[in-house]
């Protein structure tokens, strides 16, 4: 049975609570709560690809396009309109709503290769037109002065505030897409994944399911963008290239893809990698990539959620 | 009741150039376990396909209950009330038995992406439901101990069992069986062969495509006779089996 | 100066797209070649033209090497990183499925480029043409003989194969292990080998491409995610798996992209052959010359 404990997820949102805490006692990491920051918003992104993925089978390329629409539109709506950036928020996540639905309706019909090579192209040329669109984005040299958030004038402009507000917000995100997953939609989406023609057969809509769960992980990727974009303030078009949709595959593919503490793990493992533990081996990052990847994918096809059942499997020897 | 469930009139599929399925005509009447047998490649479970969807039929109506279902989608005709297994098991082994039949239900109740991701009280309740119905089921096929396990781990013959399970989730008004005896050893096709009469005396109507024509003489009420594609044959079992046509199509034509 | 006519200026895009064109050729016939016989996309096909051009820099330029022996090692060299791929990440994969091998060449592709960004740093590199850099003027269109060297080099390869899948023992083995694996391992042919030989073949033409075009457009070592996709693109609209279809695919999506840049906006120009793969996705998956029983018979 397919079982997502909820005091694992208790322990975990505990943990996080108290993690700037301590951070902010030892030296040597005094600056993880900020790393914790990008984390989180990426957590927001994998965790709806890990859906996709994972659960519904279906791949995509080209997420990172989704993350860049919704921090390009918070970025442009409240700079250049000065508009409240809540508003913004949701402003951009339904404006991606519309072009997942777009983009998946016609893609989603297209199986494997197809599908990945779709999104992929959507992804590049969502990409070449943040960098040419000079009066709207501010071209390869990007937008600044992206106002910070404040709600009812509390203002969230310590790295400590931010922390809490994006950890907050992927919990939610968790618990929610954790319910999906137990219940009759997530069954239908593993049902999707096994066999298609057994679920056409059940009376499961398959087309208008893949779209929902691809229109779900665009949205979560939007408000991670738009989370981005006030936490830096700035916005720049590299953010969003094919590397960084690539760099959320690796996450996913690390963590394990058929689970979705695996997103969150991956995720976490990467975004230090990256900020941190890699920082000054700046050129061996994309082999460094590389290699983790082709070692997940032959060695470790369930990624590191499926450790504790090798381990065990040793044992049982 | 004299009152057909299903009707075919001109039903012709081809692909390509092949000509799979040409110009048949045929009812099944409500309550009855109708058997289709034929040769390899007779175009059984292309007839099968057509009925519940899978691809539309080149020319022709099918009609369900006298409604044209010949355009809708896989998933619409589920809804209406024709479920079906599969010749080659189609399960979703990487689910329990248990979910297995619990994604049968899902034609009758779901919840929205919205409601589930909120856990709504209503959500809940049509979840134990769902819950329930199911077990229930597992009891009828004799799978109840088993529900915990991976579809994948069972046997064949029990696999096939889930599958009639899973389909009869879906309270179905037709149920279109595909080779349910294929592969299985005699206790195993005993079972099997048992558990439709038992479903058929539900009230529920069945199709059957079979092999074995020890099962498909003993419980069908008609069976219909397909060689290339053509109908051959029509009748109750006595007369299928002295049929000159029949017998000829099966020892091979020209001989 | 001559006055530029807009019909020479419409040539001038015509043959600066069918040179173009011919690398995206080569691209999709190295991706229909392993596609036919194992049904993988790789999409580290456009890391092998990169490390055409790049080895042949070194070889060339670096090294010295006299320019047909530079050819030669570097065909060589870039042949034996596609069996390596092979060998190490293909097929070691226990469970393959369309996700892991998508996932797997993705992971080979970058580390390609990382290995390449690391050995070759991030600038791009000049390669001397073949035959100098005197344009020849016709009809009011500059060509560069280098262009000569890519569209012929695309005739070869085409001939080469041709004659190869439909005159060799070799080669027939390769498509009856596309057409149907059991079969032909059932018939003696060892299908392990014709995947290794298919993944050879395809790193072999992506180095051809490479080391042409790189003295026209210079190489550096992040191409080839574009590379690839243009050149899937270039499949995809002749038909995945059919070989006139690449090269009619390949020529066409050259010249939109050509005549796009040239008359609508430069700075779309790699917009304009996404936006034709994704037409061609969304209303002809089959593509020009590919069939679509087939693509329905396809595992993936």
């Amino acid at each position: 049975m397919l079982r997502i404990a909820k005091l694992p997820i208790a322990v975990f949102a505990l943990a996080i609570m108290v993690f700037p805490w301590t951070a902010h006692r030892i030296p040597a990491i005094e600056h993880y709560p900020d790393i914790m920051v990008f984390a989180g918003i990426y957590c927001l992104i994998t965790m709806g690809l890990s859906l996709l993925m994972g659960y519904a089978g279906q791949i995509s390329i080209g997420h990172a396009a989704f993350f860049g629409i919704g921090a390009y539109i918070s970025a442009i709506l409240t700079t250049n309109y000065g508009m409240n950036p809540w508003a913004c928020m949701v402003i951009g996540m339904a404006v991606t709503a519309v072009v997942a639905v777009l983009v998946g309706a016609p893609s989603l019909k297209l199986r494997g290769h197809y599908l990945a090579m779709a999104t992929l192209a959507f992804g590049i040329i969502i990409f070449i037109i943040f960098n040419e669109e000079i009066e709207w984005t501010g071209g390869p040299d990007g937008m600044s002065g992206i106002p910070g958030l404040t709600l009812f004038g509390f203002e969230f402009n310590s790295v400590e505030r931010y922390y809490y507000l994006v950890w907050g917000f992927v919990i939610a995100a968790f618990i929610f897409t954790v319910n999906v997953i137990q219940s009759g939609t997530g069954r239908a989406l593993r049902a999707i994944h096994a066999s298609e023609p057994a679920a056409r057969a059940m009376g499961v809509d398959v087309s208008r399911f893949k779209i929902l769960v691809f229109v779900y992980s665009a949205v979560l990727a939007s408000l991670a963008g738009s989370l981005y974009a006030h936490y830096l303030n700035f916005v720049n078009p590299a953010t969003f290239d094919l590397f960084f949709s690539i760099k959320l595959l690796i996450m996913i593919a690390l963590g394990g893809m058929h689970n979705i503490w695996g997103a969150i793990v991956g995720t976490g493992l990467i975004t230090f990698l990256s900020n941190e533990w890699l920082y000054y081996f700046e050129e061996f990052e994309v082999i460094v990539y590389g290699a983790i990847l082709l070692f997940v994918t032959v060695l470790l096809p369930d990624g590191l959620a499926g450790v504790p059942g090798i381990v065990k499997g040793w044992f049982r020897k | 009741m004299e009152e057909n469930v299903l009707e075919l009139q001109g039903v012709v599929m081809t692909f390509g150039g092949l000509m799979a399925l040409s110009n048949l005509n045929f009812n099944v009447r409500r309550g009855m376990i109708k058997s289709i047998i034929g040769p390899n490649g007779a175009g059984k479970t292309t007839l099968f396909n057509v009925i519940t969807g899978s691809f539309p039929p080149t020319q022709g109506t099918v009609k369900f209950k006298g409604q044209p279902i010949q355009h809708l989608k896989a998933h619409k005709i589920a809804d209406r009330g024709i479920s079906r297994t599969f010749q080659t098991v189609e399960l979703f082994g990487n689910m329990t038995v248990l979910e297995n039949v619990m994604l049968g239900c899902y034609t009758r109740i779901r919840t929205s992406f919205l409601a589930s991701g909120f856990v709504l009280p209503r959500s809940r309740r049509k979840e134990k439901r769902i819950r329930e119905t199911a077990l229930k089921i597992l009891k009828f096929i004799g799978l109840a101990h088993k529900f915990k396990d991976l579809a994948d781990s069972l046997p064949l013959g029990e696999q096939k069992l889930l599958e009639i399970g899973r389909a009869l989730a879906s309270e179905p008004e037709l149920i279109c069986l595909d080779e349910p005896a294929a592969g299985l050893n005699e206790t195993e096709t005993h079972v099997a062969s048992s558990l439709i009469r038992a479903i058929n005396a539900k009230g529920i109507t069945v199709l059957l495509v079979e092999h074995d024509m020890k099962v498909v003489m003993n419980i069908s009420d008609e069976i219909l006779v397909l060689n290339y594609g053509q109908k051959i044959a029509e009748g109750p079992p006595e007369e299928i089996r002295n049929s000159p046509r029949v017998i000829e199509a099966y020892l091979g034509g020209e001989a | 100066m001559e006055k530029i006519t807009l019909a020479s200026q419409l040539l001038q895009y015509l043959i600066t797209g069918l040179t173009v064109g011919s690398v995206y050729a080569m691209v999709a016939v190295g991706f229909n070649i392993i596609y036919n016989v194992t049904e993988i996309i790789n999409f580290a096909q456009g890391e092998f033209v990169m490390l055409g051009g790049l080895i042949m820099v070194f070889m060339n330029v670096a090294m010295g090497l006299p320019l047909i022996l530079a050819f030669l090692a570097t065909i060589i060299l870039v042949t034996l990183v596609g069996i390596l791929m092979d060998r190490l990440a293909i097929r070691p994969i226990r469970r393959p499925s369309v996700l892991t091998l998508i996932i797997a060449t993705i992971a080979v592709s970058i580390l390609i480029k990382g290995t390449a960004s690391f050995i070759w740093g991030k600038d791009p590199f000049d390669l001397p043409a073949f035959s100098g850099r005197n344009p020849i003027t016709f009809l009011g269109a500059v060509v560069q003989p280098q262009y000569f060297w890519v569209i012929g080099f695309l005739i070869v390869t085409a001939v080469a194969l041709s004659i190869f899948f439909d005159r060799t023992i070799i080669g027939k083995a390769m498509s009856a292990c596309a057409d149907n694996p059991n079969a032909a391992s059932l018939v003696g042919i060892n299908v392990k080998q014709m995947i290794l030989l298919s993944f050879a073949l395809s790193a072999a033409i992506g180095a051809v491409a490479g080391i042409t075009v790189t003295p026209i457009s210079l190489m550096e070592y992040d191409r080839g995610a574009m590379l690839a996709v243009k050149g899937f693109g270039a499949a995809i609209l002749g038909g995945l798996g059919s070989f006139p279809g690449a090269i009619l695919g390949g020529l066409i999506m050259g010249s939109i992209e050509s005549f796009g840049a040239g008359l609508i906006s430069s700075g779309y120009k790699d917009a304009f052959a996404l936006i034709v793969l994704l037409v061609i996705l969304f209303f002809k998956p089959s593509g020009l010359l590919g069939s679509i029983e087939i693509s329905r018979i396809k595992r993936f």
